[in-house]
């Protein structure tokens, strides 16, 4: 385990978290926290947990042992209201109604402050139309979800839970389905959201390349619990790979970014001049 | 934005948006269903004009056309709209809770309880007077509704669950009342299956009234717990990521749908299709937000009903059909036309 040398705020924490489907075990004892203001993703191999683990801390999931705790209070003793006005969550795959247009979509997202009476208050039509403009869909308001192309109906969701106000926001597994282009618009948006409005952003993502360009915060999720967390630059190392995916790999400093760079190791046809050795590595 | 109207008074503390296009579709609707009833009214045996029927309506009219528009045919018309306005907003909450356009209170089983609990009374209780019999049926839909949930709890109720709990619920209903048909002596079974078939026949004022009363306490609740339909539709966890306590609310809709669904087959028996149908004609016109879609959909299934009576009563005459046969006939054609209408969009 890698701790941060000194605590920064902390937007959400674990505190001896066990989560179980039934009697397996998914997450065993774990207390760790979310820097507030930062983006943090969240990675590790298909069924480690790490989804889960970020259904918990949207109490979309109820922990067998432990607490999650949000603003220094247990989320589970709060009003789900409450927590929505502070936390929002954009589970894997959402699907809209058929017919739905992106203005009642987003519209949802100001649930939290609603009731029956007060269903359009002047404060959800300004939150909706920032929101709609934070993510350049304003063009597309009228228009039914189901018309929009992968990346904008991702964009309009991410509107939907940027109406809600929250400071937090979790997102599992925001790029699945799109494409690399979709993939960089949609965490480039995210991006910006944290730089521009401190938002903190959690997030599962399967691009390690990706995570480590976009994440301040890495947490690598392996047998239960948090095998190491910190700044990618700091933490994601071949060993950490090795353990975490059970993949060898070399990695070296994006050219770009200068971020880690993750490339496996295994077959594939090989046109790198005097490099063979390196692709060819044994496992 | 300017599709939309805002509705709002900070004063009053009501803010609301409406989306242009439904609210001219509902109001289209309402004045449908008001031309349908005054001309229903005038068409029978005895022919009225309109203007006979409206002025009657306004307490002018002629004595033989005030009996005749007034006591045999305004009840049973009243009822018509009614019940299927019933029918068809149960329809549109469930499908909204369940996320299932297949799901409607026919299919779960909610008028499957209210079926059996008629048709045993009709066969069971031979002597007993009528009046008893749409209490018996919406019983029977609430104890039947509440079985389906607690076999589908299971640390909470999903909507794949509930759906697929009521779909055997709703076969076992189903094979009971016809077992209590079968099992009944032969001139009762007419008017079991009569009954099955769904009638509007022989509604009186009382019928209305008790149908009336009803409905002004459910479907402003539906309306008020609408909000919380919108946000199942999207999902049980952005459901609760937004907010909304869903096991709560799920619960509170059900009731709702079963109250709406158990009066309508109480007073106008088993009438099929309308409650999976009209919330489809209605999302075609408006969209799938509720605050649009509850209104649409009643007015829908009020149209349906009232026009299947209409011709039930009339195109046979002097033999008296069964509305419930014509709300298949007349609503499947016109479903099947809709969907191929729209098969390029």
């Amino acid at each position: 385990m890698i701790e941060e040398a000194k605590t920064p705020m902390k937007a959400l924490e674990t505190r001896e978290l066990t989560l179980a489907y039934g009697d397996a075990k998914v997450i065993d004892n774990l207390s760790m926290h979310i820097p507030k203001g930062k983006i943090t993703v969240f990675i590790g191999s298909n069924g480690s947990g790490k989804s889960t683990l970020l259904r918990a801390l949207a109490r979309l999931m109820k922990p067998s042992r432990g607490a999650v705790v949000l603003d220094g209070q247990e989320i589970a003793t709060m009003p789900t209201k409450l927590v929505a006005r502070k936390l929002a969550i954009l589970p894997q795959g959402p699907i809209a109604p058929e017919g739905l247009t992106v203005l009642q979509l987003v519209k949802q997202g100001r649930y939290p402050y609603q009731h029956w009476l007060k269903q359009w208050s002047e404060e959800d039509e300004i939150m909706v139309m920032r929101a709609l403009q934070a993510t350049n869909m304003e063009a597309f308001a009228e228009r039914t979800v189901d018309s929009l192309s992968g990346g904008q109906r991702q964009r309009a969701w991410i509107a939907m839970t940027l109406a809600q106000g929250t400071s937090t926001i979790l997102l599992d597994e925001p790029t699945t389905y799109l494409d690399m282009a979709h993939q960089i618009e949609v965490l480039d948006l995210l991006f910006d959201l944290n730089a521009k409005e401190q938002r903190t952003i959690v997030m599962v993502l399967h691009d390690i390349n990706l995570a480590c360009r976009y994440a301040h915060h890495i947490v690598a999720i392996k047998d239960k619990t948090v095998y190491a967390s910190g700044k990618p630059e700091e933490i994601v190392n071949c060993e950490l790979i090795r353990h975490v995916f059970g993949m060898d790999c070399t990695v070296m400093a994006d050219p770009l970014f200068g971020t880690p760079l993750c490339i496996p190791l295994g077959k594939g046809r090989c046109v790198a001049e005097g490099n063979r050795v390196h692709a060819a590595a044994p496992r | 934005m300017n599709k939309y109207v805002r509705f709002r008074s900070k004063s009053a503390g009501f803010s609301f948006l409406v989306d242009r296009k439904a609210l001219a579709a509902t109001c289209i609707l309402a004045m449908l269903t008001l031309a349908l009833l005054v001309a229903s009214a005038g068409i029978g045996t005895m022919r009225l004009s309109p203007l006979e029927v409206l002025k009657v309506l306004i307490g002018m009219g002629e004595e033989t056309n005030a009996t005749v528009v007034l006591e045999f045919r305004l009840p049973r018309i009243l009822t018509a709209m009614l019940v299927g306005a019933e029918l068809a907003a149960a329809g549109a909450i469930m499908q909204g809770i369940i996320r299932n356009p297949l799901a409607s209170p026919d299919i779960v089983g909610v008028t499957g309880g209210a079926s059996v609990a008629a048709v045993a009374f009709i066969t069971m209780f031979e002597t007993a007077s009528v009046v008893w019999l749409p209490p018996f049926a919406l019983i029977g839909a609430l104890a039947v509704t509440l079985l389906i949930y607690v076999l589908a709890w299971k640390s909470g109720v999903t909507s794949m669950r509930l759906v697929l709990i009521g779909v055997g619920i709703g076969a076992a209903m189903s094979a009971l009342t016809t077992l209590c048909v079968v099992m009944a002596p032969v001139n009762l079974t007419g008017k079991a299956v009569i009954w099955l078939t769904g009638t509007v026949y022989g509604a009186n004022w009382k019928d209305v009234l008790a149908l009336l009363c009803w409905m002004l306490v459910f479907m402003p609740l539906a309306l008020v717990y609408g909000r919380a339909v919108n946000a199942h539709q999207l999902g049980d966890d952005v459901a609760f990521g937004i907010g909304d306590p869903v096991q709560r609310n799920r619960f509170i809709l059900l009731f709702i749908c079963a109250a709406l669904a158990g009066s309508a087959v109480a007073l106008g028996g088993a009438i099929g299709f309308v409650a999976l149908i009209a919330p489809h004609i209605a999302r075609k016109l408006v969209g799938p937000a509720i605050g649009g879609l509850l209104p649409a959909s009643a007015f829908i299934g009020a149209l349906m009903v009232m026009f299947a009576d209409l011709v039930g009563r009339t195109a046979f005459a002097p033999l008296d059909v069964p509305a419930g046969v014509f709300t298949a006939a007349v609503g499947a054609p016109f479903f099947i036309y809709l969907l191929y209408k729209h098969r390029n969009q």
